[in-house]
């Protein structure tokens, strides 16, 4: 028969807890959210046996079942709810042999719950460096538990961990520490009017409303009405708490456990002493910046040019080869661009994720956040603030998604609000035709005008980011306290099956979160291209042809005029049209009112969009960019000046032009207020900065 | 005795007492209990956060938290 065994693995932070949840499932991991809320949800099947498969689920890393944020609340939630569907069979505590004392701590917690639980102590490798010994059969004797010695990198004792798994009849349910000790008072009349529930569970339960406020939970019992200490006495109740864990624990690691000092190399305060050095840190971490900025750009664009070649290959392609109609039409002008404007940015959100999370997985991340901290302070940001604003020169909807980790809410959420100012990747396309168009083509000390200005751009989107949240950190006030703890853990090496795995989820995330808006705004956007109310419409085709009549133009060249004409008597058309007094002071005509309002889905679009409202066949860059030169305004002066294009720029700089992002911070968030004050505020601030620009150079 | 944020540098020092009610859990649970050990090893530039080993945790926290934090010099 065949028994799918439900396995949770459980450990601290940095303890390699993702590299055996990728080794133990692969590929077979799916990755997405627990109902309701935004927190990760990552699991897999292995094969134990021939027989046996287990469901194994990778909970949030915590330091202990006392949650401080919302990502360690649901480990909680799960092990507490008997009923809940992820309540694991066997409970696999994942330690690091180097931090075995402090990782010690959760595994005796969860044996408390009664759970069967497996203690799984990773990076043996590291043992001889470190001249750690250990007795694992004593230990297993002392912590009434089995215990696999594993060490993902070399592959070793993953087998046996297995039988383990296998054999989990065989675990103790036995408790580590006795609850009551802490204040015998206490506890027996919390047992007396609460009779046949588990003491500990009923602990928890009790100060997790302590701990963490603001959870909705399933309730093990209502324990709100049982107020005989003050939070204040409950939180040292939970200090004493720790201090005898840790006496237990000391205590069977005394005789178990041994490192030699003397053959702990440390490399870690070498590297730590340069690598946060109050000067060469900085260097070193802008010199890995650029690097990273570098060859995204450099490497991204061969995939890119390809991907936009296939695409456009493809749309027409099927406009050839299908019979002709609204479907096929749909197909090569809506979805097929539309699905076009996702894949193209794939490349560069994987290669950025690529590094990220190379930075991660040694360490170094950690010590970025240390140096940050201070400075991002200020700004009513954390050290860990620091991803998400990198992350944003890709893609807004990963590095909004990538705040979790900070505790603090206000920082967290000031950071969720400020990153998409950063410069992310959708914004470039449209300001290196603008820049091309408008910024002479002259050399400065070497350097040219127009890197000059895409680099002054970048530098625009962090200081508005910081400049908001400074403004943001006035005004929003908090409740909660401000705490920072971070680990510095020891530098590793990566390893390419967790950065692959990385790599791929982010990827993925980005496609589905932006996909499904971003197309579903292209072919609203198309519907709205291809139909419109009047005669105008309707007739374009021979209003055009009579028009041209004497001009003897070639057909193609009608086409293009026909599909002109169309576009501006469409619905589209007409709404840009209609908010071209708005946009006037800005220097902006209807034309590019129409690329303004189809940009709102994501901004990318931009340049597509003005290929087809000027009449350009194809979207070679170069096409685009001579008849956007030859734009003039009816007073005879060029529509793209320096003014004009600076304004434009300025405008897509600020403003809030992407649904994906704003359907990502509701989710974040829990509430429409953020996206919707965001969505008002950026775009504001985009149009005064435009109105201003355009006006003084004008 | 004083507080955790006066220690200098690369000093060792003893935890005596720690203000429960304005530090996170977590940093006690990462070991930051009276009787423990603890060394300054780093300042990030501008003075803060503090780089500490805690009873043989590699952490860091800001002033603010390391000053409800008294120690005395071993």
């Amino acid at each position: 028969m065949k028994k799918q065994l439900k396995i949770a693995l459980i450990g601290n932070p940095n303890t390699g807890k993702t590299s055996v949840f990728n080794e133990l499932t692969g590929l077979s991991q799916k990755v997405g959210n627990y109902p309701g809320i935004t927190v990760e949800k990552k699991e897999g099947i292995c094969k134990l046996n021939r027989t046996t498969k287990a469901h194994i689920i990778d909970l949030p890393g915590t330091y202990s079942l006392n949650a401080s944020s919302m990502d360690e609340n649901l480990v909680i939630e799960i092990l507490l709810n008997k009923n809940d569907k992820d309540y694991p069979d066997i409970a696999v505590i994942i330690t690091d042999i180097e931090n075995l004392k402090r990782n010690l701590l959760l595994f005796t917690q969860i044996k408390d719950l009664s759970i069967p639980s497996l203690l799984v102590i990773n990076m043996s490798d590291r043992m001889i460096k470190k001249g750690i010994s250990i007795d694992i059969p004593l230990l297993e004797k002392k912590l009434k538990t089995k215990i696999a010695l594993i060490s993902i990198r070399e592959k070793v004792g993953i087998d046996y961990l297995k039988e383990l798994l296998l054999d989990y009849r065989a675990l103790s349910k036995e408790s580590c520490l006795d609850i009551s000790e802490i204040d015998p008072n206490y506890f027996s009349n919390l047992r007396k009017t609460f009779p046949g529930q588990s003491i500990y569970k009923l602990w928890l339960v009790i100060t997790q409303d302590v701990n963490f406020a603001n959870v909705h939970r399933e309730k093990v019992k209502d324990t709100t009405s049982y107020k005989t200490q003050t939070e204040s006495n409950l939180k040292r109740l939970q200090q004493k708490e720790t201090v005898k864990r840790y006496q237990f624990i000391n205590h069977s690691l005394k005789e178990t456990y041994t490192i030699d000092i003397n053959k702990a190399t440390d490399y870690r305060s070498r590297l730590d002493r340069i690598l946060i050095h109050k000067v060469w840190g900085y260097v070193i971490f802008s010199i890995i910046l650029m690097t990273i900025f570098q060859v995204i750009f450099d490497w991204s664009s061969y995939p890119m040019d390809f991907i936009d070649n296939s695409f456009s290959n493809l749309s027409e392609w099927i406009k050839f080869n299908f019979p002709s109609g609204l479907f096929t039409k749909l197909l090569s002008e809506g979805i097929l661009p539309g699905l076009g404007g996702i894949v193209i940015f794939i490349p560069q959100i994987a290669f950025l994720f690529l590094f990220i999370s190379v930075l991660e997985e040694t360490g170094y991340m950690s010590r970025v956040v240390f140096l940050m901290d201070r400075g991002l302070r200020k700004f009513g940001m954390s050290g860990k603030s620091v991803i998400p604003l990198i992350s944003g020169t890709a893609c807004a909807i990963p590095a909004v998604m990538s705040t979790r980790n900070i505790e603090n809410w206000k920082e967290r959420l000031i950071t969720i609000l400020v990153t998409p100012f950063t410069t992310c990747s959708a914004r470039l396309p449209v300001y290196l035709i603008l820049i091309s168009l408008v910024i002479p083509d002259k050399r400065f000390l070497g350097m040219s005008y127009q890197g000059l200005t895409l680099m002054a751009f970048y530098l625009l989107g962090f200081a508005m980011a910081l400049a908001s949240a400074a403004v943001l950190n006035k005004i929003l006030k908090t409740k909660y306290k401000s705490f920072f703890v971070v680990e510095m853990p020891n530098y590793k090496i990566p390893l390419i099956k967790n950065v692959m795995l990385t790599v791929f989820e982010k990827t993925k995330t980005f496609v589905v979160e932006a996909g499904q808006v971003i197309l579903a705004i292209s072919i609203l956007l198309w519907v709205l291209a291809s139909f419109g109310p009047g005669k105008e419409f309707k007739n374009a085709e021979i209003i055009v042809s009579n028009k041209y009549e004497s001009l003897l133009l070639e057909d193609s060249d009608l086409q293009e005029k026909i599909a002109s004409y169309r576009l501006e008597h469409s619905f589209i058309g007409i709404l840009g049209k209609s908010i071209e007094p708005v946009i006037t002071p800005l220097g902006y005509d209807w034309k590019i009112g129409i690329a303004l309002i189809s940009s709102f889905a994501a901004r990318e679009v931009f340049v597509g969009t003005l290929a087809t409202i000027y009449s350009v066949g194809s979207d070679k860059e170069e096409t685009i960019k001579k008849r956007m030169s030859g734009e003039v305004k009816p007073s005879g002066e060029p529509q793209f000046n320096l003014a004009s294009g600076l304004s434009l720029m300025f405008f897509y700089a600020f403003a809030m032009q992407c649904m994906s992002t704003l359907a990502v911070v509701k989710k974040e968030t829990n509430s429409w207020k953020w996206p919707i004050l965001q969505l008002f505020f950026m775009t504001l601030i985009a149009y005064i900065v435009a109105l201003v620009v355009y006006q003084t150079l004008k | 005795m004083f507080s955790l944020d006066k220690l200098k540098k690369n000093q060792l020092a003893k935890i005596e007492e720690i203000e429960t009610d304005h530090l996170p859990l977590k940093l006690i649970e990462m070991g930051c209990l009276p009787g423990n050990n603890v060394e300054l090893i780093h300042i990030a530039p501008f003075d803060d956060p503090l780089y500490f080993i805690i009873d043989d945790c590699h952490v860091a926290i800001r002033k603010k938290t390391a000053s409800k934090i008294k120690i005395s010099l071993i």
